[in-house]
């Protein structure tokens, strides 16, 4: 596996193929834990790992799965990876434990590692599968990153607060002036659809900007 | 080699399956065997953190967390009946009462029941009170948990500190858009009365039962008529 297959793979998990803005699977708990950024980068985070692990473990047993039960065997592979995290997060990362609650589990049904595990991991080899789970699950932080970021920012005037839970001493910053008073569909269930649609539409002009640099614009002919 | 029949087919996908399923369900008991004694310990430290956050450790010197009675759902501190029964646990210091820990419940939050701790000394007033778990909007109820609540150097839970029906008549218990001499924030008044109820019921609820809460063996119950169940 040559290292620009390797980058094409990044490429693909970050940007042309981002899960959460292009490919636009496992919505639910991207939008579900998107109101602030910590939650939401946490569960991304958790998502990495189960995402990497399901795709290395699937594609380095795949020569030993029968065809017609590679679903079932997936799905078993997959909640197996997802208890083990959800039994890790629980015992180490109590407090973050508390916050993600229910949606550690949910990492189960999140389309989005079944669809990469059956499109990409059962046909290659672990190396390439874990990196592609890895950047996948990369796309997703990005995305919720940002998705996360501005829904705690334009909704509270804060960023990063609960960081404390992730890293002991660490402080939220107050970005927009203490008497901001706050936007509060930012942070409900709406804000996630509206920011995420405003992201999309980003990225999407981002996508068509480079287009159109990258070819000469070629004259249009006058009608005649 | 002819073609497999299909018995043949199934038989031997379903080992693989055993297999599968035998390897991953060994693996996620491992993990379940390694990683219990942490989440038992932050289970009971994350219960410790928060009866402490009501009742000072310096207020009881007994082993609060096992010294509980089991408070029926029918008694009065806004439970259903098909809620587990709430626990009251029992501080005690040098042996005598110091004070009781309510887990009280406001059913009609704006979104659903509010689960508090009340901490209650001995002498009938409230020495804290902590929200546990609530669905109140983020932002707007979500004053009643200390932690969102923007009014960092007096949050709107701890006035409740020192209160008992002693400073505060029972019927005077009230938001003061009820009538009452308890502050709500403008546009959520529904998440403070509803605390503000529930605090109410527990106070209550100690000042009439104390003796008998005291009274009872450790893990025990108490049901609404005073009989043992």
């Amino acid at each position: 596996m040559s290292a620009s297959t390797f980058r094409e793979i990044a490429r693909n998990g970050v940007w042309k193929q981002n899960t959460s803005l292009v490919q636009l699977l496992g919505l639910c708990p991207l939008l579900a834990v998107s109101a602030t950024f910590v939650n939401g980068v946490s569960l991304a985070i958790a998502t990495i790992f189960v995402m990497a692990l399901s795709s290395g473990v699937v594609a380095s047993v795949r020569n030993f799965i029968p065809h017609e039960i590679r679903i079932p065997v997936f799905i078993l592979i997959i909640a197996a990876l997802v208890t083990m995290v959800d039994l890790a997060m629980n015992a180490w990362l109590h407090e973050l434990y508390l916050v993600l609650g229910i949606f550690i589990p949910l990492i189960v049904v999140n389309c989005i590692v079944l669809a990469r595990v059956e499109a990409f991991a059962a046909k290659n080899t672990p190396l390439a599968a874990a990196w592609d789970g890895a950047m996948m699950g990369v796309g997703m932080v990005a995305a919720i990153a940002v998705l996360g970021g501005l829904r705690e920012l334009i909704g509270t005037g804060m960023l990063f607060s609960g960081i404390e839970m992730v890293i002991p001493g660490a402080r939220a910053l107050q970005l927009l002036p203490e008497d901001y008073p706050g936007f509060l569909v930012a942070i409900l269930p709406p804000g996630a659809f509206l920011v995420l649609g405003f992201l999309i539409a980003g990225r999407n002009w981002l996508d068509a900007r480079a287009a159109r640099r990258a070819r000469p614009v070629t004259p249009v002919q006058a009608p005649a | 080699m002819s073609d497999p029949t299909a018995a043949r087919v199934s038989l031997r996908t379903a080992a693989i399956l055993t297999v599968f399923t035998v390897t991953f369900t060994t693996l996620m008991a491992a993990t379940y065997q390694a990683t219990k004694p942490a989440i038992e310990a932050s289970a009971e430290e994350g219960r410790m953190k928060l009866v402490g956050e009501v009742l000072p450790t310096h207020l009881y010197d007994n082993a609060l967390l096992t010294d509980y009675v089991e408070v029926s759902p029918r008694a009065g501190l806004g439970l259903d009946a098909q809620d587990d029964p709430a626990r009251v646990f029992r501080a005690r210091k040098a042996g005598a009462p110091a004070a009781l820990v309510f887990e009280a419940v406001a059913p009609d939050g704006y979104s659903g029941k509010i689960r508090l701790l009340v901490a209650i000394g001995a002498d009938n007033h409230v020495i804290g009170v902590r929200v546990v778990s609530h669905r109140e909007t983020p932002g707007l109820g979500d004053y009643i948990e200390p932690k969102k609540d923007r009014n960092k150097a007096s949050p709107w839970i701890r006035q409740f500190d020192a209160a008992g029906f002693g400073k505060v008549a029972a019927a005077e218990w009230k938001v003061k858009k009820d009538g009452g001499r308890f502050d709500s924030r403008a546009g959520a008044t529904i998440s403070a009365r509803a605390v503000t109820g529930a605090v109410r019921r527990a106070l209550q609820f100690a000042a009439d039962n104390r003796d008998r809460l005291y009274g009872l063996p450790a893990k025990s119950s108490l049901s609404p008529e005073g009989e043992k169940t």
